[in-house]
């Protein structure tokens, strides 16, 4: 007995064990929380689930490994594009497709990713930045295999039988989207916890002192990328049953500056700061549609608002609060610990590690 | 053979205006070390003032104006307001801040000017011109375009290479601390550097705007081809940059001739990419890169 659970025991390190804790506990919060809201709001926790996947993806690239990309919107149109292609023809389940979507945009990420591991600041930014500019003009040239302007429609997934006749599909597709976003988030966080983690850190902060400790810096930065294009491509697809309609307009760079503004926003470098930011992406929207309508606004600046909102916020965040609301959360979390008197030992710092902001990326 | 003349003649106009595009990248590269992504953002926003003025009853002249002095005016203050304040924080952190000012201008320019898109009027006629009977593929207004990028970069050349303003300016961007104990405000030079490229990106803007329809992204693709143009000259060379610019014109006239012209970003990426693994440094850079 004894034998066994020390077995048991390496087989789950305390850090897994506390992850998948709680991921646990969230889900089971994430499931009671959309069981009492209605079918509009379970619409909105599916749209923060989806940039949680994608922004957390983000996130480990630009904030762990310090490679900013642009693209990430294009990605997750080939993630989407992959799911909308294999609902076109058959009826596969859902698992099937979103596996389907992870796969084949993370294929072309380790494309793109042996390109981009060679390029560096503005260089990284701008090949990927054209990489979101040009994607989606393929979907438009190619009509017959992608639908152009109007693109490909996606068949709603149903709620499986035994939730009851009258379960609410909103609501199956938040849950869907919510477990893809914790499975995301807890493997994520291990990976981060790993050594493969720690290399990304280091190639981040000092890539001749990394590659001196012996870290293939190439491959640490192809293997971000491949992990993060295969997030985005999981929220593409998610994205894809969410909206019901894949086209090119849905991709622009826009989309890829929403991640970036995510990921300043709840703070570079960061799995949590990846929650607080998508959050932001529903809530803001949300807020500036309702002021709105009340004040009558007309539709350019209603459209607009949110946009002009995040680019704002971008440029202001930059100024004067580089790491975003998990850093400050987590300075006003340290003052508060060091008011009542618990000043942390060294060695405890490690106890947020894996949501430490980044000091300077 | 005259389809080739034609796509030819094309890629001559739209590449001096990536030429424009990608010099004020570069003027901005050398100045400050930062790649101002908003550059075809704030090029957009002028373009609208432009046809603002013009809705108005201004004549295009007036517009036409309006369109540069609001670029100089624009970046002058973006730098010293935005862009000073974050200069020695992470790479990084500034790039961000300029994406932020490409979605923010990107937003605001239909709250401001109205959702639709809209034709920009050229000061000349877009017809070819005629000699005899043959009517060949180069209207006024490609004349005019190709004169305006040509009258700019003499201007930026005679400045910097020779008034006692250009050497200032190009010792602020060459070594900032020396240039300070000179006596050189750095400051002032900087700003002065991000105004004289931010009009150059507006005169792109409002050249190319009347063979584009002007909605708040149409920069997009210019600024996209401008970097393109600019990366593969070298990021640091005002010639590489004119060079680059003009191979862009005509690589992406024949790929769109030949093959379609939705492919034409696409035809951007394959040729950035291929200049990136090939050679980093592009074709006129004098800066060694570090090897790693």
């Amino acid at each position: 007995m004894l034998a066994a659970q020390s077995r048991l025991g390496r087989l789950v390190s305390p850090t897994l064990r506390r992850h998948l804790l709680l991921a646990l506990g969230a889900a089971v919060l994430l499931v009671l929380l959309s069981a009492q809201i209605g079918a509009y709001d379970d619409y909105n926790l599916t749209a923060v689930a989806i940039f949680v996947v994608a922004a957390a993806g983000l996130n480990l690239l630009t904030g762990l490994n310090g490679q900013l990309s642009l693209g990430h919107g294009a990605l997750m149109a080939i993630g989407a594009y992959t799911a909308s292609l294999f609902l076109k023809d058959y009826q596969l389940p859902v698992v099937v497709v979103l596996l389907a979507s992870v796969l084949s945009t993370g294929l072309i990420g380790i494309v793109f990713g042996y390109a981009a591991a060679r390029l560096r600041g503005p260089y990284l930014a701008g090949a990927t930045l054209t990489l979101a500019v040009a994607l989606p003009q393929v979907a438009t040239r190619y009509k017959d295999i992608f639908g152009g302007e109007s693109g490909l429609s996606v068949p709603p997934t149903q709620p499986p039988a035994w939730l009851g006749a009258d379960f609410p599909p909103e609501r199956w597709l938040a849950w869907i989207a919510l477990a893809a976003a914790v499975v995301t988030i807890v493997l994520l966080a291990n990976l981060l916890r790993s050594s493969t983690g720690r290399d990304f850190k280091a190639v981040r902060d000092n890539e001749a002192a990394a590659a001196l400790a012996g870290i293939n810096v190439a491959r640490t930065h192809v293997l971000a990328f491949v992990i993060s294009a295969a997030c985005a491509g999981l929220a593409g697809a998610l994205f894809a049953y969410w909206s019901g309609v894949t086209a090119p307009a849905g991709f622009g760079l826009g989309l890829s500056l929403q991640l970036v503004t995510a990921i300043v926003i709840g703070g570079l470098g960061s799995l949590a700061g990846a929650v607080w930011g998508s959050l932001v992406l529903v809530v803001v929207p949300a807020l500036t549609g309702g002021m709105a309508s009340t004040l009558n606004l007309p539709s350019a600046i209603a459209n607009n608002l949110p946009l002009a909102i995040y680019g704002g916020i971008l440029v202001i965040a930059m100024l004067v609060a580089p790491h975003g609301i998990q850093g400050a959360l987590v300075r006003i979390f340290a003052i508060g610990r060091a008011r009542w008197g618990h000043t942390p030992a060294a060695g405890q710092k490690g106890v947020v590690d894996w949501d430490d902001p980044a000091p300077d990326t | 053979m005259n389809r080739f003349v034609v796509l030819t003649l094309n890629g001559l106009t739209q590449g001096a205006i990536y030429a424009a595009m990608a010099l004020a990248l570069v003027m901005i590269w050398r100045a400050t070390q930062v790649i101002n992504f908003a550059q075809g953002a704030m090029a957009m926003f002028t373009t609208y003032l432009a046809l603002f003025a013009i809705d108005h009853g201004a004549p295009f002249w007036l517009g036409f104006t309006v369109a540069l002095l609001s670029g100089f005016v624009l970046g002058g203050v973006v730098e010293r307001v935005i862009v000073r304040p974050v200069e020695s924080a992470p790479p990084l952190n500034v790039v961000i801040l300029t994406l932020g000012l490409l979605l923010f201008l990107e937003a605001l320019a239909p709250m401001a000017f109205g959702g639709q898109i809209r034709s920009f009027p050229p000061a000349f006629s877009i017809v070819g011109l005629r000699f005899g009977n043959a009517q060949f593929a180069f209207s006024p207004f490609d004349a005019f375009t190709l004169g305006g990028v040509l009258a700019v970069m003499i201007l930026l050349l005679v400045l910097f290479q020779r008034t006692n303003l250009g050497l200032r300016m190009r010792a602020s961007a060459f070594n900032p601390e020396v240039s300070r104990l000179l006596g050189i405000r750095v400051g002032r030079m900087l700003t002065l550097g991000w105004a004289l490229a931010s009009l150059v990106g507006a005169l792109a803007g409002v050249l190319i705007a009347p063979s584009l329809l002007l909605y708040p992204t149409f920069m997009d693709q210019v600024l996209v081809f401008g970097f393109t143009g600019a990366v593969l000259g070298g990021l640091d060379s005002a010639v590489g940059a004119v060079v680059g610019g003009l191979l862009m014109g005509f690589a992406l006239n024949y790929v769109g001739g030949y093959l379609g012209s939705d492919l034409e970003t696409v035809g951007a990426l394959v040729i950035l990419i291929a200049v990136l693994m090939v050679r980093p440094r592009g074709l006129f850079s004098s800066q060694r890169l570090r090897q790693v």
